[in-house]
């Protein structure tokens, strides 16, 4: 019997010069830890957490990052009383709100109710499901720049649909000009573009449910529509609330596809709160003024997130 | 070992030396993404066969010329040694000293202020306005004016048909209102068998497109942002009746007789709409009337063109730039030679002839000048009326305000003229309080 072999840890300890080995001895775990956590941590407080920092003493100021020669006077709460007492910023969370809640009910709606057809076995499947989620795979910018195509009223393909289906002149209207419509028109090309992902998330949370409770279900004689509201739906609720997170996470901050669209028009219908901080702060340049504002945003959307989480933790635990 | 270590540090020094080299004898020219930048490219040939430096362009889009080159100065980069930028900027540009102050150089190279044009001066060039503090030479004269289909316009039956519903003869607007009398004749009219539309406007709301476009109107009624220049008393100015009913002029235009859709449309719109044989009349600036003219479907004899006209006042919106040398260039010496080349008399007239508005007094005062194009003579008319948005160094701000009350008002359609004027006097006064003027 021959000797078995030699542990490689042990060879590559003794093969270690006793000097090096001396000074690696030396280290705790706690310390090799923090020399490997160091850098990250580094670049987390110089990226995020002092920007952070820097905007939060911003906002007291009349700070104008254009105006570098202008004497920079420390103005307290003035720009917060300002934003939080402008009737314009309200009626822009207003703006972002309708956006947010109508684009997260119909992808929601539309994303389950396709990854439910999605999940049953038919010829095809992977194809129909792989054009599904294309739209979602196009960047914001062709997206917003091809639906401002389709909605042109003279030229464009869903004027001349309307048209077609109800007798209504395709130049008398314009999807993204004046009339109430370019908020709708916004949501439906975000609808468009996203509910795949809503559907895949949902997909993912169907297909984790498994059979035999169906089965158990079955045998129990439980009806399609009692399996649907007390097997389906509490099991793929978790990755529902996920997708929901995303979803307006992701909305709250939209700006590319929208400022394609509409740049925030016409008049300030379709002015999400990203594109009027953008403008407070890179076209205006109230540098002290749009420091507030993203302040207040960042909590709002802390908080609300904050209270989102636990709630979706809560499910999770049922 | 050591030759070899000696030979390679010598080739990399040739190599650092022959770079640095070439980037002295390079100079950067920014510019917006236009007609005119093309016909400079091509003048710009003559400099560098002159002193052997190789020009680089670089042309922003319109709609994010501001955006970009501003950013570009504010955060000290180097792109640019020269800059046609808006004269909206000359406030700022001052005070931040982004552009090189140029007195010295003039008086030294013999530059006159006095041989361009004084409207062009003061707009381009100086900064307080009027002062002799000189950020930049006039290179770009520019206004807001109007073309229209002539071939329409000369049609007996269009004529005739216009002569019924409105008893007048249908020629260039006299008045504002006679403009809009013939945009909404226009409106929906079949020509060619094709349904067209009266006039393209600015509506853009973005940048600085329907303030550009409204403009046109106020100034023509007699609008004026102070009643006492450089005091910032706009209350009775900016809001006077006269203010109030070019706003609604406009509006109206905007809803009664412009093509659908056109609810974002700034100078590309514009063009577009005249091109395509959509419109009757367009306005834009007359930067971009040489292309119309030499347009292979609607310009030569189908075209003509007209100055804003008057309703009160003869005033048109103020376009153009001067080209300044950017403060922080390190080329100096190279900015300044093409500075100085281009403003000699015999480049100026070439300027002209290539497509670029000169504001030379060689070539305005040419007496043959009004026959070198068929919009040349609208040009000096438009030049000696122009009246510009505030060049204040707060000017983004401003222009932003006026941005979203007009664009509210006309093509949003909320609240009053009246409202979105004291509307606009409450912004400009938060603004002008800030910068600590009122």
């Amino acid at each position: 019997m021959t000797n078995p072999l030699p542990n490689p840890i042990e060879a590559a300890a003794r093969a270690t010069p006793a000097p090096v080995a001396r000074r690696l001895r030396g280290l705790s775990d706690r310390a090799i830890a923090w020399i490997f956590v160091a850098p990250t941590i580094f670049l987390l407080l110089a990226i995020n957490i002092f920007p952070l920092i820097w905007t939060v003493r911003l906002s007291f100021t009349n700070f104008a990052a254009n105006r570098p020669n202008r004497e920079v006077e420390w103005v307290g709460l003035r720009n917060y009383e300002r934003i939080l007492t402008d009737e314009g910023t309200w009626a822009n969370m207003q703006t972002t709100a309708h956006f947010l809640v109508w684009t997260i009910v119909l992808q929601v709606v539309i994303g389950f109710t396709l990854a439910w057809l999605i999940n049953r076995k038919f010829k095809g499947n992977d194809l129909v499901t792989t054009l599904i989620v294309l739209p979602m795979m196009l960047s914001p910018a062709v997206v917003g720049n091809f639906w401002t195509f389709l909605y042109q009223p003279q030229i464009g393909l869903i004027n001349y649909i309307v048209e077609l289906v109800t007798g209504i002149p395709a130049s008398s209207f314009s999807m993204l000009g004046p009339g109430g419509l370019a908020p709708w028109s916004i949501i439906i090309v975000d609808t468009w573009m996203w509910t795949p992902f809503v559907m895949l998330i949902c997909l993912a949370g169907l297909r984790s449910i498994p059979d035999y409770i169906y089965e158990a279900a079955e045998v129990d004689r439980a009806s399609k529509w009692r399996q649907f509201w007390t097997i389906t739906v509490p099991m793929v609720l978790p990755f529902l609330m996920l997708a929901v997170l995303f979803r307006g996470i992701e909305n709250f901050k939209m700006f590319d596809m929208v400022t394609l669209l509409t740049g925030g028009g016409p008049g300030n219908e379709t002015l999400l709160t990203s594109i009027d901080l953008k403008r407070e702060a890179f076209e205006k340049w109230r540098t002290g003024y749009s420091s507030a504002y993203a302040i207040i945003l960042f909590v709002t959307v802390f908080g609300l997130a904050s209270i989102y989480v636990k709630a979706l933790n809560k499910v999770k635990e049922r | 070992m050591k030759r070899k270590i000696l030979a390679a540090s010598a080739a990399l020094a040739l190599v650092w030396s022959a770079q640095a080299n070439a980037q002295a004898n390079e100079l950067t020219l920014c510019w917006a993404a236009w007609d005119p930048a093309n016909a400079l490219v091509e003048l710009s040939k003559d400099f560098e066969a002159q002193t052997g430096t190789k020009m680089n362009f670089e042309f922003v889009p319109w709609p994010n010329f501001a955006d970009r080159i501003l950013n570009e100065l504010n955060s000290g980069g180097q792109l640019c040694d020269l800059l046609i930028g808006d004269s909206q900027w000359l406030g700022g540009a001052a005070e931040n000293g982004w552009y090189v102050k140029l007195n010295d150089f003039f008086a030294a190279e013999g530059i006159s202020m006095d041989d361009f044009a004084p409207a062009t001066v003061r707009a381009y060039s100086t900064w307080p306005k009027g002062e002799p503090n000189y950020y930049a030479l006039p290179a770009m004269g520019d206004a807001n004016g109007w073309f229209y289909r002539k071939d329409w316009f000369t049609n007996p039956e269009i004529m005739a048909a216009y002569k019924e519903a409105t008893g007048q003869d249908l020629r260039e607007p006299q008045s504002q209102k006679e403009l809009l009398q013939i945009a909404q004749f226009f409106q929906g009219r079949e020509i060619d068998g094709k349904t067209v539309y009266g006039a393209s406007i600015f509506t853009e709301r973005g940048s600085e497109g329907i303030t550009m476009g409204v403009t046109g109107a106020l100034y023509a009624w007699g609008f004026k942002y102070e009643n006492t220049p450089g005091k910032y008393d706009m209350e009775g100015a900016v809001n006077s009746p006269e203010a109030v009913e070019a706003l609604e002029f406009y509006k109206t235009l905007y809803q009664t007789a412009t093509p659908p859709g056109y609810d974002n449309a700034y100078m590309e719109q514009s063009l577009d709409a005249f091109k395509s044989g959509q419109v009757a009349m367009a306005m834009n600036w007359f930067a971009f009337f040489p292309g119309l003219a030499a347009d292979p479907t609607v310009g030569g004899d189908k075209i003509d063109f007209f100055v804003n006209p008057a309703q009160n006042v003869a005033a048109s919106t103020l376009g153009g730039q001067g080209i300044s040398v950017v403060a922080n260039t390190d080329n100096m010496d190279g900015a300044l030679a093409y500075i100085k080349w281009f403003a000699d008399a015999e480049v100026q007239k070439k300027w002209w002839a290539a497509g670029g508005y000169s504001c030379h007094k060689a070539v305005l005062e040419d007496p043959n000048f009004v026959n070198t194009a068929p919009f040349a003579g609208d040009f000096l008319e438009a030049m000696g009326g122009v009246q510009d948005f505030w060049q204040e160094p707060a000017y983004a701000q401003l222009l932003l305000a006026m941005q979203e009350r007009v664009h509210n008002f006309v093509v949003a359609d909320q609240g009053t003229a009246q409202e979105a004027l004291d509307g606009l006097i409450a912004d400009w006064t938060e603004v002008f309080q800030d910068e600590g003027k009122l």
